[in-house]
């Protein structure tokens, strides 16, 4: 407490920052008072964060923050005990930090990983130390307590992975097969969807709950789409139809430009950037990339337009008058059959009726 | 004296003949076909078998089954009209014939009834709770009197039943028919005069159902001449049906036909159907629907052809020369019912009109049901022929008239 | 010979249009008496100028009645029922033309002088407390005569039910204005598109709006104030009712016709026992002439 107020935070401000954060990750406020009760007595849980083939975009989106100092408080609430673009240190000195913070918190340290891994050849395309990236995360995902995947390089290949991926760069996931790694696609993602994690699990022990491809549901559970602002114009069928026309200009749909958010998994349309209001994509009129998605981004061209994963829910009207009530071809014909049949056969039962010799010999009784 | 003592029915005997024919077995798979479907509409409901939607509540088995068989079934009627209160005594061995007809086309018109109803298994509190009778309902009024009409067909044929029993193996039948014989001779006025009174009323009233749909009914039979229509229309199928059945079993079952009778059935209808098409063509003309009547939509096109048909039947019926065709007679007799049918279905389904977006025609199921029931319906016949007296016995036939 | 045969037929056939004649003049006249509402008649106002279409009485039916989500439209995932049906009471339709579009809502109409409840065999279907048309499905045979007569299309079958399928419609939340709440629809509805209260009440203000409003907002006319008799659901609306499935009804009850026939025809069952009457009086009077006439020949 004594280096935050030194730094001109006071402890309120520190409990609403708390509180902001938690809040941030959807986490209840009581959480709040104990992330800062578990930084008040010191307990920082270890971080080591290992980055491979990455552009170091997800790194800085932690630092991008407009709230001065934040991203420093957050995260001296937790001990980063190994960042390659945050130390100053280098060399053999930095790996000994990397082998004390493994062996001093065996079986509690959060692995962060940024970037994917190269496995073609090897893995030889990614070598720090004179090791490949492959033997690293390996050996240190051993005894990680919790592993974190940032961005969608990490998550799933990314950028790293694009056609036609020479270096066969994979997702951590594919790799760690068999552990729970917690996937944060994006790029970059959304900073505060890493913290919540890294915060949940530094407070509680725990991680969110994860879809099947390891993304907490509380940022990855539902598509651009469904949480868009512009989705009212979607469903009334208003769409941009070119970069600066009309409709571009008053804010429809960018559907039609190639927007991928009906299929893309991701709360950048609830949680914008920079913590700046509209600092995302569509908010500033440019089609979502899918770039957290595996599949899209970095996939599936940026203006090509993109299959509605799920079907829009009925936000359309039934007519005055549906048509309902099917008539089976099968049974008109049967029927038409039966009845043509009937109609035929008194026709010939009345025509053997009708030979008779004694129908002339008849009387009338009335005559 | 009753006008039913056994004396009056000297000739009558049962039909000899083997059941079980080439025939009878192929009508047999068709009622096999319509119980298993029954089967299953009992088990998975009537969305399952039936083609009915909410656009189109009612169907084949109400247009056709219960309005069609009913009034198909209106022999015993129509030939109680003639010789009870006409007093045509000459006609009389036509008599149980058409009732056979008439018991098994109600019988099985409100076998109909159960399966097209949802909620069957409540349909004993209709007669019952008299209590909650809703005296507006017509169709209250349809159900009460066919219910009663039912009982009342078989107990108008229940003489042949006696008499067959007066000579059964049983002793115990023979005392009871010997016992029960004098107590239904003195009560079958009675009953036959209810036999005439029920018709009358729920043959009426089943046009007057249609009133209720009111602006949804096509103009062209929207009238409230509908029960009188109902009911001539009616009185004219019963003796086309009588006709139909003397011919079709003397065909099948190998014998004369009553032609002297039959021809004179033919002249009766005749004044019946001339009434009809003067009353129809007096009340669109009253209700200026000659425009819609020649309008050439399909309304226009079905009622046109329903009059053609009204036409034609009696045409077909004027000289004596004609109606001594057996033939023609047969031909006029079915032209006439399908002309009933005809107005019966355009009343039921055709000029019904829930909207454009409601379509309807009949499913498999409901064809395997109705086929089936109609089957059954002469297999029962059959039986009935050959096990009690109902037709007049007869010489072996002439070879000419033998059936295929 | 007694009375002869023709004499018999000439009185039947005079009795019978007697009859007739005595039921006609009713029909062609056109002096058909209004039904007089209930003085506690209520109802809903819906007003097709305020409905922004969200549906929400829509889902609020369906929960306020237990009855299962139409998903059929949206391949199973949301409620999205095309029509009035086995599991909707109530629903928001579109009528889109051109320029024009309006919402409209659909429920039962609850007549004045209901087609369905004159059609019922043993009043399942009555018009109870409050003059909603109530549905008890204890005295239900499962007809669908009522479906047959009601000129709105409402009564609904359940088609998909073996067993004990019954007559679905809307009754006005009766359950709901028996514990003093209103139905769930009005409850819900943000903008007071529909509402509820005494029929009289109602009326009233929809002439109120009207005749304040300005210029085009309304057709001049409030449907159901003498529809088919008059119906105790109204409607105001800025498109022709028609386009809105509210079809041109004049003020005639749809069951006046087929009511003033059958009364006239079967009134206190007495042409039934005059008919029984004379049929039997004709065939004992045939009876004696056949058996004196087989005497004469035998003598």
């Amino acid at each position: 407490m004594k280096a935050l107020t030194s730094d001109g935070v006071s402890r309120r401000d520190f409990v609403r920052i708390c509180t902001m954060a938690a809040a941030a990750v959807g986490l209840s406020s009581s959480a709040a008072a104990q992330i800062a009760q578990a930084v008040a007595r010191g307990l920082k849980p270890s971080v080591v964060w290992l980055h491979f083939q990455e552009c170091t975009g997800c790194t800085e989106t932690l630092l991008r923050t407009s709230t001065p100092g934040l991203a420093e408080i957050v995260l001296d609430l937790v001990s980063i005990d190994y960042h390659e673009t945050l130390f100053a240190a280098a060399g053999h000195q930095v790996e000994a930090a990397l082998q004390s913070a493994i062996k001093q918190n065996k079986g509690k340290y959060i692995l962060v990983v940024e970037g994917a891994v190269p496995v073609k050849d090897d893995g030889i395309y990614c070598m720090i130390g004179g090791r490949t990236a492959l033997e690293i995360l390996n050996e240190t995902a051993k005894d990680a307590g919790a592993i974190i995947a940032i961005g969608s390089c990490a998550a799933w290949g990314g950028v790293a992975a694009a056609e036609p991926n020479p270096t066969g760069a994979t997702g951590i996931p594919d790799i760690l097969k068999g552990k729970t790694v917690v996937s944060i696609p994006g790029c970059p993602p959304n900073p505060y969807n890493f913290l919540g994690v890294a915060l949940q699990y530094a407070t509680f022990g725990t991680l969110p709950r994860l879809d099947e491809q390891g993304r907490p549901l509380f940022a990855y559970g539902r598509t651009i789409h469904e949480h868009c602002p512009r989705r009212a114009h979607f469903d009334a069928g208003r769409f941009a139809e070119q970069f600066g026309d009309e409709g571009h200009r008053l804010g429809y749909c960018l559907y039609k430009l190639g927007c991928k958010g009906p299929a893309t998994h991701a709360n950048c349309s609830v949680l914008h950037y920079c913590e700046v209001v509209d600092a995302w994509p569509i908010g500033l009129g440019s089609p979502c990339f899918g770039c957290a998605e595996r599949g899209i981004g970095f996939n599936v061209a940026q203006f090509q337009t993109i299959q509605i994963q799920r079907p829009t829910p009925p936000d359309t009207y039934p007519p005055i008058k549906s048509d309902q009530g099917a008539i089976s071809p099968v049974a008109t014909g049967i029927g038409g059959l039966i009845g043509g049949a009937l109609i035929g056969a008194g026709y010939m039962a009345s025509k053997k009726l009708g030979d008779g010799p004694a129908a002339t010999e008849v009387e009338d009784p009335k005559e | 004296m009753s006008p039913h003592a056994h004396a009056a029915h000297p000739d009558t005997g049962p039909i000899s003949g083997p059941l079980l024919t080439r025939e009878t077995m192929a009508i047999g798979v068709v009622a096999a076909i319509g119980l298993l479907a029954i089967f299953y509409r009992f088990l998975f409901g009537l969305g399952a078998v039936t083609a009915l939607n909410d656009g189109y509540p009612w169907g084949l088995w109400i247009a056709f089954d219960v309005v069609i068989g009913t009034a198909l079934a209106c022999g015993g009627y129509a030939m109680a009209l003639l010789v009870y209160i006409a007093n045509h005594g000459e006609y009389h061995p036509l008599v149980r014939p058409a009732l056979v007809t008439s018991a098994f086309g109600y019988t099985i018109a409100g076998a109909s009834v159960v399966l097209d109803v949802g909620r069957y298994w409540a349909l004993w509190r209709v007669p019952l709770y008299f209590w909650h009778w809703n005296v507006n309902s017509v169709l209250l009024e349809v159900a009460l009197c066919i219910m009663a009409y039912v009982l009342v067909a078989w107990l108008e044929l229940s003489p042949a039943f006696l008499e067959r029993g007066l000579t059964a193996s049983s002793p115990r039948v023979r005392r009871f028919s010997a016992w029960a014989q004098p107590l239904l001779n003195r009560a079958l006025l009675w009953i036959i005069a209810l036999g005439l009174l029920l018709p009358t009323m729920h043959q009426s009233s089943l046009g007057s159902l249609m009133l209720l749909s009111g602006p949804r009914l096509h103009p062209l039979w929207n009238t409230p001449l509908l029960p009188l229509l109902f009911l001539v229309s009616c009185i004219g199928m019963g003796y086309g049906a009588v006709v139909m059945e003397g011919a079709i079993s003397s065909l099948w079952l190998n014998r004369e036909p009553e032609r002297e009778m039959l021809a004179g059935i033919g002249r009766t209808v005749v004044p019946v159907l001339v009434f009809y098409v003067l009353l129809r063509v007096f009340d669109l003309v009253w209700r200026g629907q000659l425009d819609a009547l020649f309008a050439l939509d399909h309304y226009s096109v079905m009622a046109l052809m329903e009059l053609a048909l009204f036409v034609a039947a009696p045409l077909m019926l004027l000289s004596t020369r004609q109606r001594r065709d057996m033939g023609n007679l047969f031909r006029a007799a079915m032209v006439l019912l399908l002309a009933g049918s005809l107005y019966r279905i355009d009343t039921f389904l055709v000029a019904f009109n829930p909207g454009p977006h409601w379509a309807y025609f009949p499913s498999l199921g409901e064809i395997a049901i109705t086929s089936g029931l109609v089957a059954i319906e002469i297999l029962g016949y059959i039986v009935m022929v050959r096990f009690f007296p109902i037709l007049t016995a007869q010489r072996p036939p002439r070879p000419s008239l033998t059936a295929a | 010979m007694g009375i002869s045969r023709r004499s018999a037929l000439k009185a039947l056939v005079t009795a019978g249009s007697a009859s007739a004649a005595a039921a006609l003049p009713n029909l062609t006249a056109d002096a058909a008496v209004l039904p007089a509402p209930r003085p506690d008649a209520v109802g809903l106002l819906y007003d097709a100028t305020l409905c922004i279409g969200c549906k929400a009485c829509v889902v609020a039916c369906a929960d306020a009645n237990n009855l299962q989500r139409d998903t059929a439209w949206s391949d199973g995932k949301w409620q999205a029922p095309l029509d009035l049906n086995a599991n909707t009471k109530n629903i928001i339709k579109l009528y889109e033309d051109g320029s024009q579009s309006s919402f409209v809502k659909q429920q039962c109409m609850h007549c004045l002088d209901p087609a369905c409840a004159n059609a019922c065999m043993l009043g399942a279907l009555k018009k109870t407390e409050f003059g909603i048309v109530s549905y008890d499905p204890t005295y239900c045979v499962g007809c669908r005569y009522c479906e047959m007569a009601c000129p709105f299309n409402v009564p609904k079958f359940e088609w998909t039910n073996a067993f004990t399928p019954k007559i679905v419609k809307c009754e006005l939340c009766r359950h709901r204005l028996a514990e003093g709440k209103e139905p769930a629809c009005t409850e819900v509805c943000p903008r007071r598109a529909v509402i509820f209260g005494k029929r009289a009440d109602l009326l009233k203000e929809a002439h109120r709006r009207i005749d304040t409003a300005e210029r085009g907002r309304y057709i001049n006319h409030v449907y159901g104030e003498t529809e088919a008799g008059g119906t105790q659901c109204l409607y105001l609306s800025h498109v022709p009712f028609d386009k809105i499935g509210l079809p041109d009804y004049g003020p005639v009850p749809i069951p006046n016709t087929q009511r003033t026939l059958q009364h006239g025809i079967y009134q206190g069952f007495v042409a039934p026992m005059v008919l029984y009457g004379a049929l039997a009086t004709v065939m004992i009077r045939n009876r004696k002439a056949r058996a004196s006439a087989d005497s004469e020949e035998a003598a």
